[in-house]
């Protein structure tokens, strides 16, 4: 199987999209003569030329309005966020527009858009460049949300995102783009909302998301090395549908959970997961549901200590220690 | 190509002829006697329907807002009389008179205001969110300037599959300072969108009118976007029929967008909510009612044509009134949607199980 980096398969799936439904084009901002700002797009107007690969003006309220617009006339279009951390310019549209029209129109309206880009920190980009939402945009019925891990994921995730009739927001991350994985060069989908299990371990289950994922595979390496400690790892892969059966699995299987995510804690996708742990299988647990999340202030610019604002493996490492003890 | 509005007569003219006379417009000559009386009777229906939801809301059937469009139906009439099949409309909350005039039923709106199941939108959207997608009205839209971006992505989404048609993307004067207009008017004139901006200018955002909250003339912003503009009255249906139908037909058949201002005046409050006693004079409001209302000043010149006559008047009248009667009628005996009828219509995929791709939870109670 092709090893390809992150950005290579998800501009695999636009491409393999676009080739397949005339109705998908791309938007953004330097999505199509720059070959986008993370060179995801890269290639993709020479191959498809300027009707599919639409460089925009910066008006992320202006093009993702017109993108949802354009969706209820059947066009599906693939929006790119130079960053995450602009959705708060556009959302009125994302929320009012996007998560909303086919509700206040009773069923007749679909939006089958989606918003994709890097959602993460970790590069010294300081708190407006840094935010990571997939909380806030799960918090509104209607939107689907989706953060990949690995390029296989994301290839798979995306190309069933595009398919999908419902809006949904696909959160990327600017430090794995250039992570390399296997991923076969031939069409294939991977459902939103199911779980993979990334790691098999018996003695703690890690339920998390995103860049997290890496970061716990590495830091279960260690505790199996220096620790003789098994841990599994469930990465959720989607937010929203969330996959709670291969959840409550695991739980089933360890008795422990440590939730691992690049979110502020307060109201994030964890306090939302332990809240469904303890509730489904309260009796299933040896040990109260431990978390980690980011340090919950503002995102810092300074690197040495944004390093150790976000999850890292020495932290994860740490908090699955102190959950066992 | 831009044009001056500041002269009423040159705010008249066509784009591109400069005529001033547009009492003649071959858009207005061409219609038949029968089509005069029909659009004549689409304002009297919509001044009708809206009376009787005020009468159902004063009797507590309707909750929340009510936006009521009396005085203004010369402008939705006008404009979406012109609509061919790839045309489409959009709007704000200001939004039964529109509906009425793409030619949505009663029944189906009142009753959505009644909050019934057999409301348009099952009683999810409520008065600021009607739709009808198989008229090609896409509501219905309740943030000010909100589904402006929309209306310019339906007319992207027309020139990406080749339509030739428009889209008319109606907001408020209250709107034009949101920054989502200005946004959507630069994506519209840089790509050459078949969009037509029409502001309906009823003089007031809200309680707050157009000195106090505008600087410079609504329309005229699109010269900075290189767009065409205009300005026109909106109490004459024909006037705004006229002076609408060139710029479509630009917009159609050359995808060149336009911001168009028609001036217009409501007669009631912003919504039922506003007592309407602070910010403009009653003297004003009468003064407008009796020499420009849009549905007398139609009345006038039809019977003046001799197109109408008294009979014929009382007959369009009453049957207007029945039929807003039978409608609030038919929405009381109605039912209301259901506590499960909540997480229907959110994603399409619970709506279509046997479609289903993705797997896991949607909702989380």
């Amino acid at each position: 199987m092709p090893l390809i980096q992150y950005r290579e398969a998800i501009r695999q799936a636009m491409a393999e999209e676009l080739t397949r439904d005339p109705n998908v084009v791309i938007l953004g901002e330097e999505v199509a003569q720059f070959h986008g700002a993370y060179k995801v797009t890269e290639g993709l107007l020479e191959k498809f030329g300027p009707k599919r690969i639409v460089d925009t003006p910066i008006s992320e309220a202006g093009f993702i309005g017109m993108g949802i617009g354009a969706s209820m006339l059947g066009v599906r279009p693939v929006i790119e966020l130079m960053f995450w951390s602009f959705y708060s310019v556009a959302f009125d549209q994302i929320l009012n527009n996007a998560a909303n029209v086919r509700y206040m129109s009773g069923g007749q309206i679909n939006c089958p858009i989606v918003i994709r880009g890097p959602a993460n920190g970790g590069t010294n980009v300081g708190a407006t460049h840094s935010h990571t939402p997939e909380n806030v945009l799960a918090n509104h019925p209607g939107v689907k949300v989706v953060v990949p891990s690995t390029p296989y994921d994301a290839k798979g995730l995306l190309k069933s995102a595009i398919r999908d009739n419902d809006p949904v927001m696909f959160l990327e991350n600017t430090i794995l783009y250039g992570d390399k994985g296997e991923v076969p060069a031939d069409d294939y989908l991977i459902p939103l909302g199911k779980a993979d299990i990334k790691r098999e371990g018996t003695d703690l289950t890690i339920v998390t998301y995103g860049r997290p994922v890496i970061q716990s595979l590495a830091a279960a390496h260690l505790l199996q090395q220096e620790h003789n400690i098994s841990v599994e790892i469930v990465d959720l892969r989607s937010i929203r549908p969330l996959d709670m059966d291969t959840v409550l699995a695991s739980v089933r299987k360890t008795h422990r959970v440590l939730v691992v995510e690049e979110q502020k804690p307060f109201c994030g996708v964890g306090a939302q997961l332990a809240y469904m742990i303890q509730s489904e299988a309260f009796d299933e647990l040896d040990a109260p549901i431990a978390r980690l999340s980011t340090i919950d202030s503002p995102s810092i610019y300074s690197p040495p200590v944004e390093a150790e604002q976000l999850p890292n493996p020495q932290r994860i490492l740490k908090a699955v220690i102190e959950a066992l003890d | 190509m831009s044009k001056k509005s500041s002269a009423t007569a040159e705010a008249r003219s066509e784009p591109g002829t400069g005529n001033p006379d547009l009492s003649g417009a071959p858009v207005n000559a061409s219609l038949s006697v029968e089509q005069k009386v029909g659009l004549y009777r689409l304002m009297v229906r919509i001044r009708r329907f809206e009376e009787r939801s005020l009468r159902a809301y004063q009797a507590k059937k309707i909750g929340g807002f009510l936006h009521l469009y009396i005085g203004q139906e010369a402008v939705a009439v006008g404009c979406c009389s012109l609509m061919g099949k790839d045309d489409h409309v959009i709007t704000a909350y200001r939004d039964h008179g529109h509906a009425i005039a793409v030619g949505m039923e009663m029944n189906p709106l009142m009753a959505e205001l009644y909050g019934k199941a057999t409301g348009c939108s099952k009683g999810k959207g409520g008065s600021m969110h009607f739709f009808d997608p198989s008229r090609n009205y896409w509501g219905g839209h309740g943030v000010v300037g909100g589904q402006v971006p929309l209306g310019v992505g339906l007319a992207y989404g027309l020139k990406y599959k080749g339509l030739k048609g428009a889209c008319m993307t109606f907001m408020g004067d209250g709107a034009v300072n949101q920054g989502s207009v200005h946004e959507s008017y630069n994506l519209a004139a840089l790509w050459n969108l078949p969009v037509i901006f029409v502001i309906e200018n009823n003089g007031y955002s809200m309680g707050t009118s157009q000195a106090r909250s505008s600087a410079g003339e609504l329309a005229r912003r699109a010269e900075a976007y290189g767009m065409a503009w205009g300005v026109c009255d909106g109490h004459d249906l024909f006037e705004v029929r006229a002076f609408m139908a060139p710029f479509l037909e630009e917009a159609r058949s050359k995808c060149k967008p336009a911001v168009v201002e028609i001036r217009t005046y409501r007669y009631r409050g912003h919504s039922v909510a506003d007592p309407d006693n602070t910010y403009r004079a009653k003297a004003e409001i009468e003064e407008y009612r009796k020499t420009k209302d849009p549905i007398q000043v139609l009345q006038n010149t039809l019977l003046a044509e001799k197109v109408l006559d008294e009979a014929t008047i009382e007959k369009i009248d009453t049957a207007a009134r029945a039929e807003a009667d039978v409608s609030a009628d038919f929405s009381e005996a109605s039912p209301f949607p259901t506590v499960a009828d909540l997480q229907k219509d959110v994603y399409w995929e619970v709506d279509n199980p046997s479609e289903r791709k993705s797997q896991g939870r949607l909702f989380f109670n």
